[in-house]
């Protein structure tokens, strides 16, 4: 009898036992600090922010179990059909999408309005972790094999770039060139991939909005217009530096309860948690997203299929890398690109997009044996 | 070369070892991280200690001004006035129980303002101004003035803040603005975006319905401040936008006399133009004082108009459910004769009750009517020959027309608190009650009694749409010149096509109806209940043309009476208040060439010729009055573009 490409004979203990509790534990503490860091946004009361982060936390929490115990071999199935689901939606927002303060970001899916960019981080991954799973190893540098994958990067790009989101669309770049780099693609392309985008840089600055030129002169050097474009740079170092060591100590912060920062509950959610817990506090924080990063290497390591091992590894990479560009913007290190830091920041798309990418890595490891067919 | 293709093989390798690279560069770009946060929080920690401390920027927020209300002749029907309010600073303030005993000897602040207050202060950073005082006397805000250099972080000011006519005959439509709540910021994602202490929001009507242009948008003021938190300098100002105003189509005038008309009842009266749909009165009776909730309503006066029977908070108009009664007759009878059922020629005999399937169904006239035709039973409401054409049309093809006339559905678009109503149908009982239909609910349903609910703006909407001969309106509130250019166009054409005899079937007017002659029928039947005798509301008739109407009334019982009732006689002003019943009228004026649709309902009013027909009357003719002013603010309808 064919066996149905989904069953398997693992029984429901054993998928219980299957389960990597250690990074499901950080992902819940990772949680729960959220959730204290909006409480304190709000000047220590539950107030609207708290809550609806809460009800989305627990929901999407949700959503990651469920996700979890999907067999492997329906995600690889549904890969392509997933993205283009995302990419529909991102069509969507191009033409019935939601303006808000100058951009065109979310549709309207009655429940809650979703901003389909933040899912498509998740959508490229899996897409070309099926793509380069199918093709092999030797056919990865054919450039009729690169032809695809830049496609299916580069729609996705544009259509957020014009929403316009600049951030988002360079972070969606940069986790589908981490996927193409870990199938292999040759070194030396991406070295000459580097030495094009310098040389372009110019004309690209040319193309950039003059609110973006601001950004990043303003990032060069913020003390040159420390009222209008610098404020949040220089507010966001102030509260971090005047941390110290122990911070300030919960609901203490001075900055976060001054309106310097007006986005504190999404991008700058870290600057008001390193404010209040100081040095020590914000390395934990790090720790827990490097232990979280490592689980999802080490899952990806197990796994018997490639599929898995390019999605977690490109996940894993992904997640870093918003993870940093998070924190190196609000520490002063990149210009502000508009980056949610991973399930801290407040934002519902962004924690939907981040736990079903975690529901997925672990039904990788629940299904770690398995083959793909 | 590491991590180069080479002649790997293995893929997974091939994966893993580029895993690897990566994983070298994470760790890097980690302890760069690591080194930056020591970097701003452990080395250069004090000098952003003390920037910190001394951080000299910070941001007030002006409240912006809202918008005004007008009514159709631009008389200000919701303003803004000059108040003196109290504003304190709590971080100036040395001591607040010392500021807080010259304040209570100064001002009307007793302890529980203080107690209120200083939950306000906890809540607040200590450099936002909180109100002390919303709405001081002239007297209170002199004396303060006068003792000014006594204490310390208190500021008098001068301010605007909504004001309303003082007669409340526009309060219901109009709304009223209060405070921001919890509630208003969880529903607006405006509000959660300029919300700041002292901004009011709309809280129903048309103060709500209008908010997110009225409101306005903040002004910002960025100053330096010394260590002590004092306002050195002024570095930035961003001024705030004042807010839209809007111009109604009401008419204050005849809220003012329609509202002393059924003062004291629980009443209510909606006047439309048949053509533009423009609402020219909505009027809900009793009333309240909008100001009273401007600055925060008091405990006492808040409980009063809870606890008053006649529930003076609802918008009665909008949002008040009755049955339609025998105001729906004209519907049927339309409906019977679009479909064919039955022709104007049927006779039915009426003796005052008839039986059908083993119950008994009784008219309002015990003795009976006798023989009548369609036209006589319109004109005196002849119960018994209605029940007769419901059973022939059926509820399925009423509830078609009822629907198509704007029952059982909202008026307007975004009012709150509208109210739906009920077009029963099979369909909808089975949906909601879960049971099949039964035909003797067909039969109460023909004279608009059993599950039928309808408000008064959309009997008033019914009749507009008969009046005008039977075409769909939209009504209007909001007056705005561009938007009722097309619709006068759409008429302009549609008369030329009638006057003309054109054969043209489209002017872009939705017809609701079939035959013209059917609709003709109607009125004409609607202009006998009310000018020939023995009609229902021929008390109440204007004999000089101009202002001669024609109307239907209704009489719509809130109770089923048993037999043993029917027997005793009992009549409605017996009765106690809450089982009296409701009287309703619509109508249309001027009868030879319609322009304005009238429903009146007052609640347990006794019968429709005597509770609202009368009411009905007065304010046709004044209504009728003042159209020679409105005429003049309006494009002529019937002159040729």
């Amino acid at each position: 009898m064919r066996q149905h490409f989904y069953k398997n004979n693992m029984s429901f203990a054993d998928k219980l036992s299957a389960v990597d509790y250690f990074l499901v534990f950080l992902v819940l503490a990772l949680g729960v600090i959220s959730i204290f860091s909006m409480y304190s946004t709000e000047g220590g009361s539950f107030g609207y922010y708290t809550r609806s982060h809460i009800y989305r936390f627990t929901t999407f929490f949700l959503f990651f179990s469920f996700f979890s115990f999907l067999n492997i071999n329906l995600w690889y199935k549904f890969s392509y059909i997933f993205y283009f689901l995302i990419l529909i939606l991102l069509l969507g927002v191009h033409f019935y999408g939601i303006t808000s303060s100058g951009s065109k970001r979310w549709i309207s899916l009655i429940v809650f309005n979703l901003q389909p960019s933040e899912m498509m981080k998740v959508g490229i991954i899996i897409f070309l972790a099926k793509y380069y799973n199918k093709i092999p190893a030797n056919d990865v540098n054919k450039i009729r094999f690169l032809i695809l994958p830049i496609f299916i990067l580069f729609i996705p790009l544009s259509l957020v770039a014009a929403q316009p989101d600049l951030g988002t669309s360079l972070l969606i770049a940069m986790t589908g060139i981490s996927v193409i780099f870990l199938a292999g693609f040759r070194l030396k392309y991406f070295f000459y991939l580097f030495i094009t985008l310098i040389c372009l840089a110019p004309v690209a600055i040319s193309f950039l909005k003059p609110y973006q030129k601001s950004r990043i002169l303003t990032f060069l050097n913020p003390e040159k217009d420390p009222l209008g474009a610098g404020y949040q740079i220089i507010q966001s170092k102030i509260a971090v530096g005047s941390g110290g060591i122990f911070g300030k100590g919960f609901l203490k912060g001075s900055q976060n309860y001054l309106d310097y920062l007006p986005e504190k509950h999404t991008d700058f959610i870290f600057t008001l948690f390193s404010e209040q817990f100081g040095f020590i506090g914000s390395t934990i924080l790090l720790i827990i997203y490097a232990l979280i990063i490592y689980r999802i290497i080490r899952i990806g390591m197990r796994t018997k299929n490639n599929f898995s091992r390019l999605f977690c590894f490109g996940f894993a990479t992904s997640f870093f890398i918003f993870v940093t560009v998070n924190m190196s913007m609000v520490l002063g290190l990149l210009p502000i690109v508009g980056a949610p830091l991973p399930i801290m920041s407040y934002g519902g798309s962004s924690l939907l997009s981040m736990l079903s990418g975690l529901g997925i890595v672990m039904s990788c490891k629940i299904y770690e044996r398995e083959q793909i067919n | 070369m590491l991590g180069d293709t080479g002649n790997v093989s293995n893929k997974s390798d091939l994966i893993t070892r580029r895993m690897f690279i990566l994983s070298a560069a994470k760790i890097t770009v980690f302890f760069g991280i690591i080194a930056r946060l020591f970097y701003l929080q452990i080395s250069e920690n004090i000098k952003y200690r003390t920037l910190s401390d001394k951080n000299r920027l910070r941001e007030w927020k002006v409240v912006p001004q809202r918008g005004l209300i007008e009514d159709y002749f631009g008389k200000k029907i919701a303003n803004n006035s000059q108040v003196f309010q109290l504003h304190m600073i709590p971080e100036d303030v040395p001591n607040l129980d010392d500021l807080f005993f010259r304040l209570s000897r100064l001002i009307n602040f007793n302890d529980a303002d203080k107690r209120n207050l200083l939950k306000k202060i906890k809540k607040r950073r200590p450099w936002e101004p909180v109100i002390i005082s919303n709405n001081l006397s002239w007297s209170e805000f002199s004396k303060l003035n006068l003792f000014l250099h006594e204490v310390q972080g208190i500021k008098p000011i001068v301010s605007v803040a909504r004001e309303y006519g003082t007669d409340g005959a526009s309060s219901h439509i109009i709304g009223y603005v209060s405070d921001v709540s919890v509630k208003d910021l969880e529903n607006s994602p405006l509000l959660r975006k300029i919300n700041m202490p002292g901004l009011k929001t709309g809280k129903n009507g048309l103060e709500k319905y209008l908010n997110k242009l009225i409101i306005g948008r903040p002004g910002y003021q960025r100053f330096e401040v010394n260590a002590q938190g004092k306002r050195v300098r002024e570095l930035q100002f961003t001024e705030g936008v004042i807010g839209v105003n809007y111009k109604t189509t009401i008419d204050q005038e005849i809220q003012k006399y329609g509202s002393e008309l059924i003062k004291g009842k629980s009443a209510s009266i909606c006047v439309m133009d048949v053509y533009t749909g423009d609402i020219v009165s909505l009027i809900s009776s009793p009333t309240f004082d909008p100001n009273k909730f401007v600055h925060g309503i008091s405990q006492n006066d808040w409980n009063e108009l809870l606890i008053n029977e006649k529930k003076p908070l609802i918008n009665k108009p909008l949002a008040g459910l009755y049955p339609p009664g025998s105001t729906i007759k004209p519907i049927v009878a339309l409906s019977a004769l679009e479909n064919d059922v039955i022709s104007p020629k049927l006779v039915v005999e009426c003796r005052g009750s008839i039986e059908f399937y083993g119950h008994t169904y009784h008219c309002w006239k015990e003795k009976g009517h006798g023989f009548m035709g369609l036209r006589n039973a319109i004109k005196q409401s002849c119960d018994i020959y209605f029940y007769e054409v419901a059973r022939r049309l059926g509820i399925d093809r009423l509830a078609i027309t009822a629907k198509n006339f704007g029952l059982g559905k909202k008026v307007f678009d975004n009012f709150d608190e509208e109210k739906k109503g009920i077009v029963p149908s099979t369909e909808w009982k089975l949906k909601n009650i879960g049971k099949g239909w039964v035909l003797g609910e067909s039969l109460i349903s023909g004279i608009g009694q059993g599950y039928f609910l309808s408000t008064p703006i959309q009997l008033c909407l019914m009749t507009a749409q008969l009046a005008n001969g039977g075409y769909e309106i939209k009504p209007r509130i909001i007056d705005n010149k561009y938007a009722v250019q097309p619709i006068i166009d759409l008429w302009r054409k549609e008369f030329t096509i009638i006057n003309n005899n054109l054969n043209i079937k489209n002017s872009g007017l939705k017809k609701l109806f079939h035959n013209k002659e059917n609709i003709k029928f109607i009125l004409d039947a609607l202009y006998g209940a009310t000018n020939e005798p023995l009609g229902t509301s021929y008390g109440s008739r204007y004999t000089s043309k101009e202002y001669m109407f024609a109307g239907k009334t209704g009489t719509s019982q809130i109770r089923t009476l048993t037999a043993k009732e029917r027997e005793l006689k009992l009549k409605n002003k017996d009765l106690p208040y809450e089982k009296r019943d409701h009287a309703l009228f619509t109508g249309f004026a001027p009868y030879k060439n319609p322009r304005y649709a009238i429903s009146v309902v007052v609640e347990h009013g006794g019968s429709g010729s005597s509770g609202a027909a009368p009411i009905a009357k007065k304010m046709l003719k004044k209504v009728l009055n003042r159209h020679k002013l409105r005429k003049r603010y309006q494009l002529d309808l019937f002159q040729n573009a």
